[in-house]
């Protein structure tokens, strides 16, 4: 039932504006695959060519090496949840569930067992006959659930079906999303532009920019390694730092740092970015030998403090510490930085490259 | 969005049929008109002739200015009444408006013709007012006949119509522009000229082309008020089935000429328009405020009195059709005499104008959806060639529809006729523009992603299209049918061309009634034409939950 899905050299354009120029992807059997990437980058465009909904421009897009270009978006067996979740208004919520199976010549007694257990999974069965009209956000994100999952896709699609959600009821249907396609074991292709939701529910991320992939990983690996700074950036929070190499080290204003992950020694005099979560940066007294900075404001957060320095050298820092009831800095205080050289990842100076190891 | 390379699928086969129709039903005849106009009757060669005899003689240029007086004065006049009118009543608490909303849009849906008939009645010569003011007060009062009439009657019929554009452009505009305009400290009176003014100027621009079209296009009203003041399609009309002398090759010249000056002025609408064009959308529309004192009393005087003249001919009308008649003239006290005899003589034309509304109604409809879905849904050149194909009788009145209906059909390959059919097309035709203008609206206002979810799910895009996009738009759909069932009951001007005894419509015989004198049977037709007209009214608020119509 589950297929791989790849995507070959494929090209997006609408009129003369090339949104997607060539990209490649493969994504595994049963594996939960998020394309993730700032507003406007493709994602969006990319499902819909999955679809069928937006034509192919040049490549290929298979299912189990079967093309499916010239299939009509009805002929797919996809199952897609939209945005704005695409709830018939005219029909009930068990019509709607029912509505992809009457297109399919399912017997009686197979749609019902079908129905009944489909909403029994997403506890709707209470909405059964109800119109959807008036019904939450969640209600319909379920009932969307429910009427792509019961035809038995081979493929999920999902176009940030959490974006109309308040922010508590999207951590628990992104519990409810992930559950479902694990319990099932879908192959299924989710779109979002928030970061940390695409970690908790992804086995693996593509990052994309300008209808380019970024990178693809786990996504630890795209935590840890990120191929480049915009990847650094766009996950999680990072500083970079401007710093200069040679062999194995890193001088940043007269601080060395022997960095053992790097890949290969490099020549001296190297001019490269360093890219450090504000986790990884500790503070210390002026007596530590460190990367000299003041202290510009603290925030206090509880079991975190949120500090700003401003290095010595010009660039601004964020660094987050556990609190402490007696150690804590004030603004104006000096201090001197150090860098956990386990984490830190280090670019060529235009961003393009991560010179370190990933593992 | 569905913007597929490979779309030749039904959609396409769709498209092509309606643009066949079209091209039978309006292209070929036009261009049979264009033809005949260009042709010389007893040689059969291509001349100038008909042209030339137009502007030979100041006579027909002058039914041409006199049109073109009509048609400025009456959407100059329709345009001021109407424009505070909507105002007042969208800003300002006036007791009893929502009736009196109600009553503007049923006064706009009687025949111009009839109300020219009735203020006849009332300020004609032997006019209800007219012998009032003589016989008790010794006053002549000014005449009717003539342009004043003409221009009066047109107005009146016209005004519901620009009210109900300007009263929705007013309901888009947000009510803190004007809190805002007030904050800067203007009065009211530049609030007016500042901010609402070029606000719904757009859509004054939009109204003033539509009254200035009907205007244009009215045969009955001239006719019967106009007395010497013959306008240019009594003209046409009496070239082409003039008892003396028809010249259908000159009636086709000046039919063109009209077309082409029609379409220079929907150009110049158009062109004006979007040059401005801006959306609005309300999210705190403007309400209905209390106003006191004297400007409470003036407002109030404005919109009564205004109810009291549009009321006052549809009044006179129920009243006279209850009279006792004699013959032809009236007699004292009152009777069911005129009712009976409309209900016995006249079935035939009853029953005409119900069948001839309802298949014309399903017609349009048909046409209308499948044009909307396929225009919107999916934009190519061959659905953009659909949409102005239907929106061409915009430009094309009535009257010189049915004449070169006439031109085309009435001899093989296809000879319509005589024939009920070529009513209803030519019915539908007219029609076609309002209404996929309405459905094309409603399906801007279905999320395409319901159908996307459809076809999602395996349904085909035809199942998709009657399980999901017509039960959306069905309510609409409904209202749509009626309200071409409400302007074809009343349709004059294109029927009176095509008709023979056996294919007579209300309208036809009420006018031909009123030709004959026969005022008592007029009365009584049209009053059961109000009632039928009424009944629609109600039948529409009842399906779309509001007192709102769209034309
Ligand atoms: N139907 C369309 N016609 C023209 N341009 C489009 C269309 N759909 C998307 N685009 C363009 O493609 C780019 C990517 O859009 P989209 O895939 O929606 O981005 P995302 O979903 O990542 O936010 C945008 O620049 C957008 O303007
Ligand atoms: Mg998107």
């Amino acid at each position: 039932m589950s297929v791989t899905i790849k995507c070959t050299d494929i090209v997006k354009r609408f009129g003369d504006n090339t949104v997607i120029p060539g990209l490649n992807l493969e994504i595994k059997e049963s594996e939960f695959f998020t394309l993730l990437g700032p507003s406007g980058c493709g994602k969006t465009t990319l499902l819909r060519m999955v679809a069928g909904f937006n034509s192919i421009e040049g490549g290929t897009i298979s299912f189990n090496d079967k093309v499916i270009n010239q299939i009509a978006p009805n002929k797919r067996n996809i199952g897609m949840v939209f945005q704005n979740y695409a709830i018939f208004p005219h029909m009930s919520v068990i019509k709607n569930v029912a509505y992809g199976l009457t297109t399919r010549n399912v017997s009686k007694a197979q749609t019902e067992r079908r129905e009944n257990h489909v909403l029994d999974k997403l506890t709707i069965t209470p909405l059964r006959d109800r119109m959807p009209e008036h019904m939450s956000g969640g209600q319909q994100q379920r009932i969307a659930l429910a009427r792509a999952m019961v035809i038995e896709p081979d493929v999920l699609l999902m176009d940030e079906p959490l974006s109309n959600l308040d922010a508590k009821l999207r951590l628990e249907m992104r519990e409810v999303i992930r559950d479902l396609q694990k319990s099932v074991g879908i192959t299924t292709i989710y779109v979002t532009h928030d970061q940390e939701e695409a970690m908790a529910v992804s086995d693996r991320i593509a990052v994309m920019k300008d209808g380019v992939i970024q990178q693809i990983g786990t996504p630890r690996s795209i935590y840890h390694r990120p191929m480049n700074i915009f990847v650094a950036n766009f996950i999680g929070s990072t500083n970079i730092i401007s710093a200069v190499a040679g062999g194995r080290t890193v001088t940043v204003d007269g601080y060395r740092a022997e960095i053992p992950a790097l890949a290969s020694p490099l020549p001296e005099g190297t001019a490269v970015k360093l890219s450090v979560r504000p986790e990884e940066l500790l503070l210390a007294g002026p007596d530590v030998p460190g990367i000299k900075g003041t202290v510009k404001s603290s925030t206090f957060l509880g079991n975190m403090t949120h500090y700003l320095v401003m290095l010595d050298a010009g660039d601004e820092i964020k660094i987050i510490q556990e609190s402490s009831e007696t150690d804590y800095l004030s603004p104006g205080d000096r201090v001197n930085l150090t860098i956990n050289t386990d984490k830190v990842n280090v670019f060529s100076e235009d961003g393009a490259k991560n010179l370190t190891r990933g593992e | 969005m569905l913007r597929r390379r490979r779309q030749f699928d039904q959609w396409t086969v769709i498209t092509l049929g309606i643009i066949l129709v079209y091209i039978v039903f309006m292209i070929y005849p036009v261009l049979s008109l264009l033809l005949a106009s260009l042709r010389d009757a007893s040689t059969g060669a291509i001349s100038l002739k008909h042209f030339q005899k137009f502007f030979s003689k100041s006579y027909y240029m002058k039914a041409v200015i006199n049109s073109f007086k009509v048609s400025v004065s009456v959407t100059l006049c329709a345009v001021a009444v109407a424009t505070p009118l909507a105002y007042i009543i969208s800003t300002v608490r006036i007791r009893g408006s929502s009736w009196i909303r109600v009553f503007i849009l049923i006064s706009s849906m009687s025949a111009p013709f009839i109300g020219s008939y009735s203020w006849i009645l009332l300020l004609g010569r032997n006019g209800y007012i007219t012998n009032f003011f003589k016989n008790y007060l010794g006053i002549q009062t000014p005449t009717i006949y003539g342009l004043p009439g003409i221009v009066l009657v047109l107005t009146l019929a016209l005004v519901p119509l620009v009210f109900s554009y300007v009263c929705g452009a007013l309901k888009n505009t947000d009510k803190s522009l004007i809190e805002a305009a007030r904050n800067l400290g203007s009065g009211n009176f530049k609030i007016i000229m500042t901010i609402v003014v070029p606000l719904i100027i757009p859509t004054i621009l939009a109204a003033g082309i539509l009254v200035f079209m009907k205007a244009l296009s009215d045969f009955g009203t001239p006719s019967l008020i106009g007395e010497g003041f013959k306008t240019v399609p009594q003209l046409i009309y009496n070239e082409f089935l003039g008892d003396v002398a028809a010249d259908n090759g000159f009636a086709a010249a000046i039919s063109v000429m009209v077309v082409a000056f029609a379409l220079l002025a929907f150009i110049i609408q158009r062109a004006i328009s979007n040059h401005l064009a801006f959306s609005m959308s309300a999210l705190y529309p403007l309400e209905p405020l209390p106003a006191y004192g004297i400007k409470n009393v003036l407002c109030h005087l404005y919109v009564y009195l205004y109810m009291l003249i549009a009321l006052l001919p549809q009044i006179c009308i129920w009243v006279t059709a209850f009279r006792k008649t004699k013959g032809l003239t009236f007699d004292e006290g009152y009777s069911l005499q005129s009712m009976k005899t409309a209900v016995s003589q006249m079935s035939v034309s009853i029953r005409n104008t119900l069948v001839f509304a309802l298949s014309a109604a399903a017609l349009i409809v048909l046409i209308a959806v499948l044009v909307s879905y396929s225009t919107v849904r999916r934009p190519n050149p061959l659905t953009n060639s659909l949409d102005v194909l239907t929106m061409t009788p915009y430009i094309v009145p009535g009257s010189i529809l049915g004449i070169a209906f006439v031109s085309a059909f009435s001899r093989q390959p296809i000879k319509l006729t005589g024939t009920a059919l070529i009513i209803i097309i030519v019915l539908a035709v007219k029609r076609m523009p309002y209404t996929v203008r309405s459905s094309t609206a409603i399906l801007h206002n279905i999320p395409e992603s319901l159908e996307e979810a459809s076809l999602n799910l395996g349904a085909s895009s035809m199942k998709t299209f009657a399980r999901i996009t017509m039960p959306l738009m069905k309510n609409g759909i409904i209202s749509g049918a009626i309200m071409s069932i409400l302007s074809i009951i009343t349709e004059l001007s294109s029927s009176i061309m095509l008709y023979t005894g056996r294919t007579q419509t209300m309208t036809i015989a009420i006018y031909a009634q009123i030709i004959r004198g026969n005022y008592g049977l007029a009365s009584a037709l049209s009053l059961i034409l109000s009632v039928f007209t009424i009944a629609l009214v109600f039948l529409v608020f009842k399906i779309t939950g509001n007192k709102e119509l769209s034309y």
